[in-house]
């Protein structure tokens, strides 16, 4: 007999172990578990629903006994949800037995849960023994059923919201690394020149004592020391000047190639990443991360780093040379410095969450703008200039308002860096006249502390934002490996099958596809045979495009297989897959550049010849002739404006020119008024010739041709047939075109209302 | 008005709401809907059938049978899950993601906050936080918090 995989009670989270393994009975064991945290009126509380092999096992944290259902003919657990709050309840025949609340965000763990439940029930009453299912642990924090043979849970992992760390920047060495040489380099640099500029306030030294004391005390002046003296103050600048520029040129070089390293590399990676993840993105964010981000990391690197390391490097210098010159005296310059560094970091701190909010309240006034030009024509209809320039208004006034409070701190900030280090170099003053007075240093000495000191009581100021800065890059950093770090969720297989020609027969079997939590196609059985046309049909949201989708290989099945001539399309590489289809999308999206390269696209090495039939069978000749540059007229974005009936046959000579055996038609003819439909329709028909065809459109009657429709209802197939059978059939169909045949005659220009609308007026 | 009545409205044992239309349909799982939820939520509530379709609309429940009201309004309630926040205890980070410790109406709980996006401004002083998994939660009035809480949350603003 098949043995059911258990979990180990310690698997449970640790506190609701104690009460509950008296609970169970000898044998007893779990079989899954989750962990609610909403009671019955919605209030936050803990609850854990239990799964064992003999029953159903529930208890919140404040109830004193575990409730227990053993299974029974006629048990039933379900769950359904609405707005992130689920709800799985109990029934028998006849009544609720009970039901749980829970915050979604484990959808997994619940399925799983249902499911361990139903297969006992089956299993108890009529004695079956249960396929056996892949052994699964759950994972102790999170509820979430760990892939077989690993340990640590990759939901946890991929759900850690932390916030990034400053030490996310060390991933960056892995850019850094190539450049590990030049770098060194730029770090000895940096070394002599901050060297090279600490040599003049030392020179003042003996300038002091030795030629200008002397000559106040009556003596003349020493014009060869002096000589000496100051063309070493000459040479020291000249040399800091030269080693300062092959420092920052060196170190410039460097930044800009991993920024450009950076950016091209998260690129390459971005582009093979699945459509899922771009569904799941929005491209400024996305434009954001590659353009912005990488940006900010170099300036980082380039600027702040560089002058950051060249201020640690200048005071530990610095501190060694006073310390060098009078340790005593030395003491007392330094000590106030971090005293100093730390009052200027918390003025900054406050400073930074006003700046924080001034960048806020920036992209509102911003998005007032991005909201409002785009939508000129309509605010012009509806002659609302007044308000959308009140609401411009309120915008700039709240700016204002922020800019206001935190001009007050920041208005304080210069001058109070400028105080203490006053206040710092007076305390030196007193500590060196005292000495002085003690003969325990010359004026010399004191001289050259405090040019020292002044120096890097500025360098402070800029030293305390590296704080901020850093914390801000590492932020970046974060979000650029957040892309690299991200796994195609449409893997290369790693035995590819090579098929260079196909018959194009697809099969799929018992395939299924959730979206996150969400289930939205479940066990779809369907053949297609080669150069046979599809249409697909049902209401938005039935699943139409997640098939198509799925098919494509944009997404992977959740469940079952697609074969495409009985091969796996996991099996073969995906770019030589996918140019065996065609797709022809609802809106046709054109690149810049000339139509020639537009039709080319799939097929770049085209001929001229091949352009220009492709452009023929779609019916796009003749009106590309029409424009002032023929073929080499430009389009797409910044370029000729095209109505969307003359794009959409551009997309379909591009199409025909790469001679796919699939053809995917996702709603292509649902943008266009339907004059322009007859036309792109006679394109189609060339396109469709001998090609297997899977055709999605909203408008029933475009489907006539196909060979069998599929009509699709909340991810399952409801009926197979050709029109005419589906029609005599009376059914799911019949009620969807009808419904459609009636709003046809009201159908004004463009507008076609959606399937969804029509049918509401339809069931009684 | 004299018509709003034309139809019956009752649980049955599944704990579903149970619509009888004037000629004797029964609609199982009848979903009341409010049309403001945030901004007006006393105002329109539609009756929904299991696929979307508007079967009745409530102008104001105090329209109704006291029944009637009951049932709509433990109906609503076992379905609204704004949590309305008191106090945020504490923010694990300015750097988004971060994790929130807070009060609400419904209990102490904790969610992440994935962005500052997600922080929705509805008016001057009304917020809506969506956390990570899609849930709402509701700052009524900003200046209604304690001053941590304010102070806190003032730096996502």
């Amino acid at each position: 007999m098949q043995q059911m995989p258990y979990l180990s009670l310690n698997n449970l989270p640790s506190r609701w172990i104690d009460g509950l393994s008296s609970q169970l009975a000898h044998g007893e064991n779990i079989l899954a578990w989750l962990e609610i945290d909403l009671d019955h009126q919605l209030h936050f509380d803990a609850g854990m629903v239990i799964v064992t092999d003999q029953r159903l096992l529930a208890k919140m944290a404040d109830d004193e006994i575990w409730q227990a259902w053993s299974y029974q003919p006629g048990l039933l657990l379900a769950q359904r949800d609405h707005a992130g709050v689920g709800c799985l309840e109990l029934f028998d025949q006849h009544t609720r037995l009970a039901f749980w609340r829970y915050r979604l965000g484990n959808g997994m763990a619940v399925n799983r849960l249902i499911e361990c439940f139903t297969q006992q029930l089956e299993y108890q009453l009529s004695g079956i023994p249960p396929e056996s299912s892949p052994a699964s642990i759950q994972c102790a924090n999170c509820g979430a059923f760990l892939p077989p043979e690993e340990d640590e849970c990759p939901f946890c992992e991929k759900q850690s919201h932390t916030p990034p760390s400053t030490w996310t920047l060390l991933r960056l060495w892995r850019f850094a690394k190539p450049y590990k040489g030049r770098l060194l380099i730029g770090f000895l640099l940096t070394l002599c020149s901050t060297a090279a500029t600490l040599v003049p306030p030392y020179l003042t030294m003996p300038l002091m004592d030795n030629v200008l004391i002397p000559y106040q005390n009556g003596q003349p002046i020493n014009t060869d020391l002096a000589t000496f003296y100051l063309s070493g103050l000459l040479g020291a600048a000249v040399l800091a000047w030269m080693l300062g520029w092959a420092r920052t040129y060196m170190l410039a070089l460097v930044s800009e190639r991993i920024g450009a390293d950076l950016r091209t590399t998260t690129y390459e990676h971005l582009l093979n990443l699945s459509q899922e993840y771009f569904g799941g993105k929005r491209t400024g964010d996305l434009m954001a991360r590659i353009g912005a981000e990488t940006d900010r990391i170099n300036l980082f690197i380039s600027l702040h780093l560089l002058d950051f390391a060249t201020d640690v490097i200048m005071i530990c210098m610095t501190a060694i040379i006073l310390v060098s010159i009078n340790p005593w005296l030395a003491l007392v310059t330094l000590i106030p410095l971090p005293i100093i560094a730390w009052l200027i970091h918390l003025v900054r701190d406050r400073l930074r969450i006003g700046f924080e909010k001034v960048d806020r309240i920036w992209a509102e006034v911003n998005n007032v703008l991005a909201d409002t030009i785009p939508g000129i024509r309509v605010v012009k209809a509806f002659a609302q200039e007044k308000r959308e320039a009140a609401r411009f208004h309120a915008a700039n006034q709240r700016n204002l308002q922020i800019n206001d409070r935190v001009n007050k701190v920041w208005s304080l900030f210069t001058p109070t860096v400028t105080l203490l280090t006053e206040i710092g170099l007076l305390v030196v003053w007193v500590f060196g006249i005292w000495q002085i007075s003690k003969d325990e240093i010359t004026v010399g000495v004191l001289t050259a502390f405090l040019a020292y000191i002044g120096r890097f009581y500025i360098r402070l100021d800029s030293m305390s934002r590296i704080v901020s800065i850093t914390q801000k890059a590492a932020a970046g950093t974060k979000r650029i490996f957040d892309i690299l770090d991200h796994v195609s969720s449409v893997p290369e297989p790693a035995n590819p099958v090579h098929l260079p020609t196909i018959q194009g027969q697809i099969e799929l079997r018992h395939v299924g596809f959730r979206y996150g939590t969400r289930s939205i196609t479940h066990d779809i059985n369907l053949v297609i045979k080669p150069g046979e046309m599809i249409g697909l049909v049902g209401h938005s949201g039935s699943g139409k495009s997640t098939l198509v989708n799925l098919i494509c290989r944009f997404y992977d099945v959740t469940e079952g297989t697609i074969l495409i001539d009985g091969h796996d399309i996991r099996t073969l590489p995906v770019a030589e897959y996918r140019k065996h289809i065609g797709l022809v999308l609802q809106e046709p999206f054109l690149f810049f550049g000339t139509i020639a390269e537009n039709i080319a696209y799939g097929k770049p090495d085209a001929s001229r010849a091949e352009i220009v039939a492709a452009a023929r069978a779609a019916h796009a000749h003749e009106f590309i002739l029409r424009l002032p540059h023929g073929y080499d007229s430009l389009v797409g974005e910044r370029g000729q404006a095209l109505s969307g009936g003359e794009r959409q046959r551009i997309s379909i000579a591009r199409a025909l020119l790469i001679n796919p055996r699939i053809l995917i038609l996702d709603e292509a003819t649902s943008s266009v008024d339907t004059t322009t439909e007859k036309v792109i329709q006679k394109a189609l028909d060339n396109l469709v010739r001998g090609r297997t065809t899977i055709a999605i459109a909203h408008r029933l009657s475009t489907l006539r041709e196909a060979n069998r429709l599929i009509v699709l209802d909340r991810g399952k197939i409801v009926e197979i047939g050709n029109h005419a059978e589906l029609m005599a059939r009376e059914g799911y169909y019949h009620r969807l075109y009808l419904a459609q045949a009636r709003n046809v005659d009201t159908e004004d220009r463009v507008a076609a209302p959606t399937v969804e609308h029509s049918i509401a007026g339809e069931i009684k | 008005m004299s018509d709003t009545f034309d139809y019956r409205l009752t649980r049955n044992s599944y704990g579903r709401l149970v619509f009888t239309d004037r000629s004797g349909v029964m609609h199982e799982g009848v979903i009341p809907v409010r049309s403001f939820p945030i901004t007006d939520p006393e105002q329109g509530i539609a009756l929904m059938d299991t696929h979307g379709h508007e079967l009745a609309w409530i102008e104001q429940l105090d329209d109704l049978p006291e029944e009637y009201c009951a049932l709509i309004k433990s109906e609503l309630a076992s379905r609204e899950f704004m949590p309305e926040i008191k106090r945020i205890a504490k923010v694990s980070g300015f750097i988004t993601p971060s994790t929130w410790q807070v009060e609400t109406d419904r209990g102490e709980t904790a969610f992440i906050l994935k962005g500052e996006e997600d922080i929705r401004r509805l008016t001057i002083s009304s917020f809506m936080i969506t956390d990570s998994h899609g849930i709402h939660f509701l700052i009524r009035d900003r200046l209604a918090l304690d001053r941590h809480s304010i102070k806190l949350l003032d730096h996502f603003l």
